[in-house]
Formats: structure tokens, sequence, C-alpha cells
């Protein structure tokens, strides 16, 4: 006959166990993409959701195991005791586990109605008058265009959503070709994009900061590096860079820059990027009205610094493999006039 | 000619006289030899085993993809596969574990299982038996050769469109799949016929539904969910999606018409029934080990049986937790978050039934009692994952997040692995005639457990902290490599684990302890024979009056006579009692069910390139048709009509 383990092992394996959670716990990834950094009412609600559950869970799995080890166990002391048939106790076990029955019935229906709860509080309309933003969802990057009432007030950009802080966010989600799906986990969940339909799904963050999201659901090659950012800004900081969006790109104001703009013009650019203010205005790529301005390219891939632009724009295949942008075979100073014209678009 | 009528009175022991009855069923049944009878077999036993074998090769095949995959996601921005290779063997891995290793080995062990515990011949459709093996075959070899040709798959083994339409999946990938579908929903549907009818209808004398063995249940459930379920996905990826793709039909095309949502709801009909038509089958395993190892019956039988009937159809109530983040109505979905919520409940009670059990009995720990028990361990944490999952709000931050994916490799791993390699070590002492090495067994046990966990907790943490699914690559900034790091450590616990097994398998198939006829002291029917069981599975049909019937019978089990030796019968009973109901003859080896599953096969990996291929096809199934149905000419005339199961019990001549 083996021997069971001992209590020091049992305390030991206990133990081992907390030491591995509490590595775990440790190994956490960065803060501006999870969903356990609520930063808004929306994702608070479901964080809230999620720690009742998690809880809950862990009490339910616990007494399961346990109830399962306290069987062997009572069943192997019982051997020892000389009991050699199998016991016959229906009535004690149906009440034992028509109990456990009741008890998962009781915790499900509380989970059950709480989650209507939450669900109910998040899916009503926002409560003040939201900001609108269409998002629009492309292979593998998000078209932005924030949609004002008046005609001057609309603007569109990609990759990057400005929002301002303590207001109401709603999103008009579309797609151009294949599901994909927007998660910024910090302020709110997820929705598809699909072609043919509109969803909306609304947010607020109530803290101001960077946000990353990724596309949720699989879109192809790159769907890997579809990110995008959310930037929460004191209202007046917001009001102040939308009403700069407003406008047009800004004149090339010296030599290099024009020849930049030239190249941008009568090169393979303009077939697919729009700059508002010259004639550049194809919507098959992202607009690049204001790409100076912008924290990263390629979607959320790369930081937006000179050597990453030039390294974007001469191969994008080996920075995103199978991305739609061709490379670029540019003349050393075409390729330096146009990164300098690219970066004065504030 | 021996007895020609039925009793049901136990036999006084004659051994000249059973001698000759072996002697001449020796004859009847022998199976012929050679490549040829390699090909036209159509006993379920050797059908079933080659099936579990092919599926086992599948799953190797789709877990070495996973260890890729690992070892591509072990630290950040990993060169060592491309996107292209990446979504390939993700969808592969995907694809090839659902359809092609965990739905077909279940039915596959049932194919093996089911005609010994109810305690009869064949299968109810051996040469259909056949045919469905080389479908499943064909499509499996066509996946995985496809893959290694680069044209494997690589829009995810969910397939959406429009990413898997027309437009924006050129070439020939997603057709590949589309086909492989409809292969192996041929072969899952056949199976389903041929257990429905061999649990209904040649169930041994006296096995009256309430002595149906737990497993023999859980398949004949399953059995009937995939008659409702897998039609769906057959008609949306073989004609629909097939036929957007090739002919030009616009199913899923918005702009004219269709609608992409179709396809979702079309896919998760079947999708989410399929995970319970693998994961019941499992709990029926865990129920089999239980109670043989815990030496009494299962406390609850009825309980268990209607938990198993109540998962069965509330698992076509959740389809839509899916498609949460789509485009439908809240309140609709409120009904699918109760369902998948309160499915919990039948399994919940059958946890509960199988401690009681433990507690009431006397526990072995032997290898297949381990994983029985590390079933409940590993699958409950996929289960409360699972009720999170059902609420909406949590679901829209972690769906398609590696929470879900944490999720539901505990779900399968623990439903579905575990059960099934307890079962191997249950039950391949019956299969092959010799033991499992217990000790390696123990290993095996150990490795995979550890690695299930240490590959799959982590993943909870990198969903929640944003890591979304079907991702071939991430930023360094973004934190995630340590626990990826570590799930891909665990990953290499689970291979060692499935080396351990094959060695365990290898070893032991021809150096094993020889097993006897019942080496566990199990209670059903597939241990009243020897190990290996002959090709005629029971030389006298038993007869049963327990739910348990070798401990309470032992070996004085009466047994009913009255089935020809000289030709291959097997005994139809009534649907409710099991009371005899009249012989039928079992079709002997053909090479016509090969035939026609090559007519099947030229007619749907033609179809990934030319739509004429369905005119051939038709043609060369319709030869193999008329081959099959050819009338036979039996070598003894037709048997008497109906037995009358009433009249009095007498000694033919």
């Amino acid at each position: 006959m083996r021997r069971g383990p001992t209590l020091r092992r049992r305390i030991a394996a206990g133990a081992a166990a907390l030491a591995v959670l509490a590595l775990l716990a440790a190994c956490r990834g960065a803060s501006d993409q999870s969903a356990l950094e609520a930063a808004g009412p929306q994702a608070g609600r479901v964080e809230r959701l999620w720690w009742f559950s998690f809880w809950t869970a862990t009490a339910v799995y616990v007494l399961t195991v346990a109830a399962l080890a306290w069987a062997a166990w009572r069943a192997r002391r019982r051997e020892r005791e000389g009991g050699a048939q199998p016991l016959e106790d229906d009535r004690g076990m149906t009440r034992g586990v028509v109990a456990g029955v009741a008890a998962t019935l009781a915790v499900l229906v509380v989970f059950f109605f709480y989650d209507l709860a939450v669900g109910s509080a998040l899916s009503g309309p926002p409560t003040r008058a939201p900001l609108t933003i269409e998002v629009t969802g492309h292979q593998w990057w998000w078209e932005v265009t924030y949609a004002d009432t008046s005609p001057h007030g609309r603007f569109t950009t990609a990759n990057e959503i400005h929002v301002p802080v303590g207001q109401p966010v709603l999103l008009r989600l579309a797609s151009r070709d294949v599901i994909h799906s927007i998660w910024v986990p910090n302020l709110a969940g997820k929705k598809d994009l699909t072609p043919g339909y509109t969803q909306t799904i609304w947010f607020q963050a109530d803290t101001p900061g960077v946000y990353r999201g990724q596309c949720a659901e699989f879109c192809g090659h790159q769907h890997a590096k579809m990110g995008l950012l959310v930037i929460a800004e004191p209202p007046a900081q917001f009001a102040a860079w939308a009403k700069h969006s407003q406008q047009p790109a800004p004149e090339p104001g010296d030599s290099v820059t024009r020849r930049g703009q030239e190249v941008f013009l009568t090169g393979s650019c303009a077939l697919c990027h729009a700059i508002e203010g010259t004639r550049a205005q194809s919507r098959a790529g992202p607009s690049l009205t204001g790409i100076g301005s912008r924290r990263t390219l390629g979607a959320g891939t790369l930081p937006n610094t000179r050597g990453n632009l030039a390294g974007w724009i001469v191969d994008p295949q080996r920075i995103k493999p199978g991305t739609h942008m061709p490379p670029n075979a540019l003349a050393p100073a075409d390729l330096d006039a146009l990164l300098t014209y690219l970066e004065s678009l504030k | 000619m021996t007895t020609s009528v039925l009793t049901t009175a136990p036999l006084p022991p004659d051994h000249a006289r059973d001698a000759e009855e072996v002697a001449q069923l020796e004859r009847t049944w022998r199976a012929r030899r050679g490549l040829w009878g390699w090909l036209t077999t159509v006993d379920h036993k050797s059908i079933a085993i080659r099936y579990v074998a092919t599926c086992m090769v599948f799953f190797l095949l789709a877990g070495a993809n996973a260890a890729l995959m690992r070892l591509q996601l072990a630290r950040p921005e990993n060169t060592f596969i491309g996107p292209d290779r990446y979504n390939q063997l993700f969808t592969v891995h995907g694809t090839g574990m659902m359809f092609l290793f965990a739905v077909p080995v279940m039915t596959a062990m049932a194919l093996y299982l089911v005609p010994l515990m109810v305690g009869t011949r064949d299968l109810a459709y051996p040469r259909l038996n056949a045919f469905g093996y080389w479908v499943f075959l064909i499509g499996g070899v066509f996946l995985f050769v496809s893959l290694y040709l680069n044209m494997g798959p690589d829009t995810g083994w969910f397939s959406y469109v429009p990413l898997a339409g027309p437009e924006y999946a050129p070439g020939k990938r997603v057709d590949v799949w589309a086909q492989v579908v409809t292969f192996t929903e041929i072969a899952a549907l056949v199976a389903a016929v041929e257990i429905i009818a061999t649990v209904l209808k040649l169930r041994a004398p006296g096995m009256s539904l309430n002595r149906i063995p737990l497993y023999v249940w859980s398949v004949l459930v399953i059995a009937f969910m995939i008659l409702f379920a897998m039609p769906t996905v057959a008609i949306a990826s073989t004609l629909m999606l097939a036929m957007d793709r090739l002919v030009a039909t616009h199913f899923f095309n918005r702009a004219e018409g269709g609608d992409p949502l179709l396809w979702q709801h079309l896919f998760w009909f079947f999708g989410h029934p399929e995970v319970y038509i693998m994961f019941i089958p499992g709990l029926g395993f865990v129920s089999a080990i239980i109670e043989t190892f815990t030496g009494r019956r299962i406390f609850g039988y009825p309980v268990m049986v209607l938990s198993l009937f109540v998962t069965g159809f509330v698992a076509f109530g959740l389809w839509v937790h899916h498609m949460f983040a789509g485009p439908l109505p809240q309140l609709g979905q409120s009904f699918f978050t109760a369902a998948s919520v309160f499915i919990t409940i039948p399994t919940g009670t059958q946890i509960f039934c199988w401690i009681a059990t433990i507690w009431s009995g006397r526990p072995r720990y032997t290898t297949a009692m381990l994983f029985a028990l590390g079933f409940i361990v590993v699958f409950v944490i996929g289960g409360v994952t699972g009720v999170m999952l059902a609420s909406v709000p949590f679901d829209l931050q972690v769906h398609d997040s590696y929470f879900v994916v944490a999720h539901f490799h505990y779900v399968i791993l623990g439903g579905v692995v575990f059960p099934l390699f307890g079962a191997f070590y249950f039950w391949f002492p019956k299969m092959a005639g010799r033991m499992l090495s217990e000790r390696l067994g123990k290993w095996h046990f150990w490795l995979l457990f550890i690695g299930t966990n240490v590959t799959f907790f982590p993943m909870h943490l990198l969903g929640l902290d944003g890591m979304p699914r079907r991702v071939y690559t991430y930023l360094p900034e973004r934190g995630w490599g340590e626990l990826n790091l570590l799930a891909t450590v665990g990953s290499w616990f689970i291979a060692a684990s499935v080396v351990v097994f094959l060695v365990n398998v290898l070893k032991s198939a021809r150096g094993g302890a020889v097993a006897g006829a019942n080496p566990w002291g199990a209670p059903s029917l597939e241990w009243a024979t020897t190990s290996p069981p002959p090709s005629w599975n029971f030389t006298h049909t038993p007869v049963v009056e327990s739910r348990s019937p070798l401990w309470e019978a032992g070996p004085a089990m009466p047994v009913a006579t009255g089935l020809r030796t000289d030709r291959r019968e097997f005994l139809v009973t009534t649907a409710l009692d099991a009371i005899p109901d009249s012989r039928h003859e079992v079709p002997d080896e053909s090479i016509w069910p090969l035939i026609m599953a090559l007519a099947i096969g030229v007619t749907f990996i033609g179809a990934v390139f030319t739509p004429w291929a369905y005119v051939a096809g038709f043609t060369l199934a319709s030869v193999a048709f008329g081959g099959w149905a050819f009338p036979r000419w039996s070598k003894a005339p037709p048997p008497p009509g109906r037995l009358d199961s009433s009249s009095p019990a007498r000694e033919g001549a």
C-alpha cells in the first residue's frame, strides 16, 4: 500500500501553488492595454464583475476539488478501518448531491442577475451628449472620422482617436473589407466592425492617458499589427487639437519640404494617401494629414521617428509582411525631402 | 447447423459443443488475409482501431503545429515563422483538432466499444462503417498534404466570410478547408447512424433502457446531436461557401443581398454543439472508469442519464455566445446567456454524483482513474471560466483574446483529452490483449497535468492584459513576453507526455502483461469476452439481468443461443426492453465502400479546382453504388421470419 501525501507535503504543495500564482501576477503585461486597469465607467463595471466572478469561481473550484479530495480520503479511511464493501448510503449521498446542485444553482442565479444588471447598465445610451466618431476598419488600419454636424468640422485621421476626458464618446463602426473588432480594454469591451452593418459602442475616459487597442477579430495577414491608440486629453487640449486638425495641411515653407511635397504628389504615395489641402485625396490608405504629430506608424506598430518612417516607406513588407503598401525605391535625396515634408505635417 | 431457436436459459457447460461452435464461427467470421483483406474488412473492431490510430496521427500532426506556434510566440517580434505560415498553422491546428481528432476519435472509440458493450456481434451497418473510415482518411490526408504543400487553409477553423470569401481569400486554401469539412461531416453522420441503430436495435436480450451503460448513453446522445448539428456546417461550407467561391453565388455577399452573419449563425449552430459532441463521450468514459475503480455502481444513474440528455438539448441553445460582439439585438443575447450559464447544472450534477461514488466506493488509483480524477481537476477550471464567458459584458472584454484560448483548452484537454487517455489505459487491454505499463502511465499523467496547467493557465492573464488570439507576433512593449515563454515551456511538457504515451503503447503492445478477459474487474459486457475479442465478439449472446451484469451474474451469466454459426448473423431486439425480435444477416467483406469513398474523394477534391468534378464524381459514385447494392446470392437459404420471443425456450437440432 502506498502512503498518502503527508500534511507537510500538502502544505509544501499549497505554498508552491501560491508562489506560482504570485509569480504569475508579477509577470503582468503593460497596463495601457488591460481589462484590469479600467480608466472609465464602462470598463470599470466589467472589471468589478470580473473580480466578483473571479472570487466566486475560485471558491467554487476550491470547494469542488476539496470535496473530491475529502471523498477520496474518506473512502481510503473506511477501507483501512476494514470496510470491505462499498457503502450504500443512498440517502446521505442524495442529500450531498442535492446540496451541491442547489448551491451551484444559487451561485449561478446570483451571477446571472448581476450580469444582466451590468449588461443593461452598459447597453443604455450615453447619459450626456456624446462626441461621435466614425471608425472604419481596413486591412490593417483604422480610419477615424470626427463626425461633427457642420461640414467644416468633419475631419479624418487614422489609427489614433483623440477624446476629451469626462465626456462620453460614441463610436460608429463600419468596415470597408472584412470583419474587424475594436477593443481598447482599459475603456470598454469589444465590438465587431462587420461589412454591411453599422454598430455603435460608447465609452468614457475618466483619466487622461494613452490607451492602446488592437483588432480582436482575425482579419488576415496583419491582424497582429492592427493597433490603435486612444488619447484621452483634458477638454481644452482636445478642443485645440480638434480645431488644429480641421485645418488643411500647412503649405511647404522651404525648398526641401516643397521638394518633398512634389515627391509625394508625383510619386506613388498620392495613389493611396490623402493630405488635406493638396491634390492627394485618395482614401485607399490612411490619411496623412497630421502624420507628423502621430505617435506611431503602421497602425500602432512602430514609434513615429524619422528613421522608422524612412524604413516604413522604403520597405513596409519587412516590418509588416503582407501589408497592402508596396515598397518604394526612392533616391536618397527624394526620400530625405519626403521625410522632411511628412514630418512637417503636424 | 446448430441451434436455430432462441433460448435464454443458462446453458450447462458443454465443452465439446462449445469447441465445435467456436470452430464453425471461426470459419464463418474469418477475416481475409493480406492487403485485400485489409482493404475490404468490415469488422468494427479492426476499422475502429484503425480509426483511432488515424485520429491520433492527426492529433500528433495538429499538435506539432501547436508546438511550432508556441515557439514562434515564445518571445516578442520573433521571426521564426511569418504571418502567412503562422495563419496556416493555427487554422490547420484548429481544424485538425476539431474535425480530425476530438470528434472522430470519440466516434471511433464508440465504434469499437458500443457493439461490445451492448453485447452484439458487429455494428448495425458494417459496410457503411468501412465507408465512413475511408472518407475520413481521405479528408484528413487532404488537409495535411495541403498544409505541407503551402496551400493549407489560413482563415481560421471558423472561416468567417468575407475573409474566407472569394474576394479576400483568392487561391485554393479556403476551398481545401470547405471540402475537408465535408469529408469529416460525412464520416461523422455515417458513424452517428450506425451508433443509433446499434444502440437502439442490437442490444443484448434483457438490456432494457435502464440497464444501458452510461458510456453507451453518452454516445447515443452525441449521435443524435451529430444528426442535428453537422448538416448545418456541411451545407454552409460545401454548398454555400464553396459555391460562393467556385461559381460566384452570393450567399454571404452583403452587396448582392447575401449576409456574412448568416455564415456565423450556421457555423456556430454546428460549432457550439460540436464542443459538447466531443465532451459528452468524455463524461461517459469517466463514468465507466470511476464505476470500475470504485467497485460500485455510479451513484444516481437516472440523473446521470438525464443530465446527458439535458446537456445535449441545451447545447443547441448556446451558439450566439460566440457572436456577442456582432450586430445582434441585446434582448436575444440574454437568452443565450441564460442557456450558457445554466448548462453548467447537468455537468455539475454529474461531478457531484462521481464524488459521491468515490466517497462511498473503494477507489483504486490506477492510471485510468488518475486521468478520470485529473479530468475533474482540470475541466472544472474551464467550466467556471465558461460561466464567466456567458456574461455578455465580460465576454466582450475577453472574447477573441487569450483568455478564451485558455478557457477552451482547459475544457478540451480536461473534458476530452484526459478522459480519452484514461479510456486508452482502461480499454487498451481489451483492444490489444495486453496491459499498458502503469509506471509509464503515471509519468504520462503527471507530465500532461503539469504541462496543461503551465501552458494554459498564464493565458488567462495574457487575455485580460489585452493579448488577442490568432496573432503571429506581438510587440515587446506589450509585456506579454514572460508569460508567453512560460506557456511555451509548458507545451514541451505536453509534448513529452505524448511521447511517453507513444512509447508505452509501442512497448506494451508487444511486451505488456497479458490481460485476460477482465483485468480490472469491470462490470460491463465488453469484459465478458476474450481480450482481444474474436471477430464475432461473443460466442454466445449474453443475456443481461442488471445494470452491471458482470458483477451480479459473474461466470454464471446466462446466454442466448440460436444465432446461426454458418453465416454471419446478429440478434435484433426491441428498442425499449431489448426483447429478442429477429435475426439479421451481417454483410461480409466488400471493396465497394472503399471505391465509394474514392468516388467521393474525387468529387470533393476535384471540386476545389472545377465544378465539373461533381459530374465526374456523380458518375463514379453511381457505379460504386451499383456495385455496393448489387444483389448477393447467399450461400444458405434465407432464415425463417421473425422470432417469437414469447415461445418457450427449446433446444433446436
